[in-house]
């Protein structure tokens, strides 16, 4: 048995430096995955980027992946071995990696890294992120003119600032129309758990929510409110096929063209450490066809993103309160990026005590 | 008809040295058919899974630290296990552990010494073994099922770790993120050796496994333990207590899960988060098994275990298939040889019953 191993093993390592030879002249731009790149979400969509990035390249790149890695211990070895593995950039697609990237990229100066929703950068680190909130602003007005009780709810995951300013940006659209709107939040303390998902859903719809949104990853809001007949809003992928009749819109994560950007600037050499927080107006994040509502509706939606890309609308424009009644933004001013960066705070119409 | 496990008289010992080959060379052949059967070529994806982590320097460094936690909690299982006490908790008593470990370098910031560091592991200790403590209180005292309780209070620990880490203990720079203030240098368990950044983690597994083992073999308790584990009357006989050993096996396991729980977050991750362990203490209670209870045999199943899981990454990036065929391949691996070593000590019997004929109970 011990021969046979071992002539097994010496036949691989010659198989194996061979292969490696040959996938010398390819660039390889490396990908971690949270979640399964099929999840219907957040990891698909940044798949979907990733495959993009592969067509456009076509034989001059590679793209390899590892899906499925968790956040803690096992994701800097993940992050080690793709550096390691000769990839020239690697994009580390969750905000948990943020440690494990820095970490890595320490010990690898000459590869670049890419760590998309953190804050932590460095010479080889750069960050990226979508202006998501102006997604979110427009589904609170949708939410505001289709909900007949008034009462919206919301499938949270992490109280991190980047959820919060999304509960807050969606409250603060709905209000604009109906200033008596709430929001009911459930945290479900996950990115992606379909099963805990699902009863959140079913938690906030029995509390008599008659339009749901989410920041989560799986479609199985979606189906609750499929089943439920209740409207509702996709989050990072077009959920359409999950709700045919629900889905009101999504925001779509479209990472291709930053994918290919990023690309092309380490294959032509230029590549810098950055921090990129782009929005609708860069095509980094794009609404799904606006669906299953009367058209006066449609036109509104249609409108304020046309105002959210020409930069005439800002999502945090006062006046704006906070929820302990105190104020935040006066009259006309607009919030700087670091206070949303960091949002710790609920505005006012928030029908949940943010966890401390 | 059915199907009955028969314990056989003589199992065979040249077999039950045999059956770790034999599970791996069944595993090789089911696994290549399975390669083979996506397309993918069966020799390198073997070979990408159970020999290049070996030639590394750097993923041997990773399976230490891999293996590190699952062979310290496994072999502090093992006595557990041997004595007739399931503790199913280790995971909760992993993460009580650490808890109460980063208590001096998050509550205690300011303080700089070189005892912070040995304090944090006594402290890791003293946590998995006081949490480990309710269990064998209940079992000793009120005759509680410790099975239960110890794997109840699992998820108790997991959500009071997250309200620490998002509540008192949440680190005032990082952007309300839930997590707690970085761990000073002096409060970050050193590496092992300069090559890599396997830590002292993986010296405590191996000196808890071999203590163990020496104290089984060659002390008294090792032999009070066995004889409780086997018949709990012939223990009493021999003047051996059956609720002491509750308690000493249970603080045992649960200290050693502790440690591994501080070593873990010392030594990898650098301070408190949500999620700190994926699942080491669940994992553990295959390692013990799989190491047969022996704790050498946990060493040697710990390392085994994390090899699969560093060559499961190997094979989805070598061969980009996805992580889900990895993980079918680590689960055919434990099949084949959980199954040898049941064949071994057991006979599958197919047993024709008839009306009337057969007896309540049947197969297990």
């Amino acid at each position: 048995m011990k021969k046979i191993i071992l002539a097994l093993a010496t036949s691989a390592a010659v198989l194996g430096f061979a292969a490696a030879a040959s996938a010398q002249d390819k660039t390889k731009i490396c990908f971690i995955y949270v979640g399964s790149k099929t999840d219907g979400g957040w990891t698909q969509a940044h798949d979907i980027g990733r495959q993009a990035l592969q067509d456009h390249f076509g034989d001059k790149i590679e793209t390899p992946f590892l899906e499925n890695v968790p956040e803690g211990p096992d994701a800097e070895r993940a992050i080690e071995r793709m550096a390691r593995s000769g990839c020239a950039l690697v994009f580390t697609t969750s905000f948990g990696f943020m440690d494990a990237t820095v970490k890595v990229a320490a010990k690898f100066p000459d590869v670049k890294f890419e760590h998309a929703t953190g804050f932590k950068s460095a010479e080889n680190v750069a960050t990226y992120n979508a202006r998501f909130y102006e997604g979110r602003y427009i589904q609170g007005l949708i939410a505001a003119k289709i909900s007949e009780k008034g009462v919206a709810g919301y499938i949270a995951s992490f109280p991190i600032p980047e959820v919060v300013m999304g509960i807050n940006s969606f409250v603060h659209g709905a209000q604009s129309i109906n200033p008596d709107f709430k929001v009911k939040v459930i945290w479900a303390n996950t990115w992606f758990d379909p099963g805990k998902e699902a009863d959140a859903a079913k938690a906030l719809i029995d509390q008599g929510v008659d339009i749901l949104t989410q920041h989560t990853d799986t479609t199985a809001p979606m189906q609750v409110a499929s089943e439920r007949g209740i409207k509702a809003f996709g989050q990072a992928s077009d959920m359409i096929a999950a709700g045919p009749n629900t889905q009101l819109t999504a925001i779509v994560d479209t990472w291709g063209a930053y994918y290919i950007k990023r690309t092309q600037a380490v294959l032509d050499g230029t590549w810098k450490s950055e921090q990129v927080w782009d929005g609708l107006k860069d095509g980094i994040l794009t609404m799904a066809p606006y669906t299953n509502m009367p058209d006066d509706v449609k036109k509104l939606a249609e409108e304020a993103e046309a105002k959210i890309r020409s930069g005439e609308l800002h999502p945090f424009t006062g006046p704006i309160k906070k929820q302990d009644g105190s104020d935040w933004l006066a009259d006309g001013a607009v919030s700087d990026d670091g206070t949303l960066l960091g949002m710790n705070f609920y505005i006012a119409g928030v029908d949940d005590q943010l966890p401390k | 008809m059915r199907i009955e496990l028969e314990k056989r008289a003589n199992p065979s010992t040249l077999y039950s040295v045999l059956s770790p080959f034999l599970a791996l060379g069944l595993t090789v052949i089911a696994g290549g058919i399975m390669f083979a059967l996506i397309g993918k070529d069966p020799v390198s994806a073997l070979y990408s899974f159970f020999i290049e982590p070996l030639l590394d320097i750097w993923s041997l460094h990773e399976i230490a630290i891999k293996a590190a936690p699952l062979i310290l909690i496994g072999a502090g299982l093992s006595i557990c296990y041997r004595s007739n006490n399931w503790n199913i908790g280790a995971e909760g008593q992993f993460i009580m552990g650490a808890i109460a470990g980063a208590i001096v370098p998050v509550v205690f910031h300011d303080w700089h010494s070189p005892l912070v560091l040995p304090l944090m592991l006594v402290f890791g200790m003293i946590g998995g073994a006081l949490y480990a403590a309710i269990p064998a209180f209940l079992k000793a005292h009120m005759n509680t099922n410790e099975i239960l309780t110890s794997l109840m209070l699992v998820y108790i620990a997991q959500l009071f770790l997250d309200w620490l880490v998002r509540g008192p203990w949440r680190s005032p720079d990082a952007y309300n993120f839930p997590v707690t203030r970085d761990f000073a240098p002096e409060a970050i368990l050193p590496e092992l050796i300069a090559s890599g950044r396997a830590n002292l983690g993986f010296a405590f597994a191996i000196i808890a496994a071999v203590g163990l083992w020496l104290m089984m073999r060659y002390t008294l308790k090792g032999f009070e333990i066995t004889v409780l584990g086997q018949s709990e009357r012939a223990g009493r006989f021999a003047g051996f207590s059956s609720k002491r050993m509750i308690w000493f096996s249970m603080l045992l396991s649960g200290g050693l899960a502790g440690l591994a729980g501080i070593s873990e977050v010392s030594g990898t991750i650098g301070k408190l988060q949500p999620i700190i362990s994926p699942g080491y203490g669940f994992t553990a209670i295959i390692v013990a098994f799989l190491g047969r209870l022996n704790p050498l045999g946990i060493i040697a199943a710990g390392l085994f275990l994390a090899l699969t899981y560093v060559g499961g990454e190997a094979v989805q990036l070598t061969l980009s298939v996805s992580d889900k065929v990895t993980r079918v391949f680590q689960g055919l691996l434990l099949f084949f040889v959980l199954s040898c070593d049941t064949l071994i000590q057991y006979k599958i019997r197919l047993v024709f019953s008839r009306l009337g004929q057969s007896s309540e109970g049947g197969a297990h």
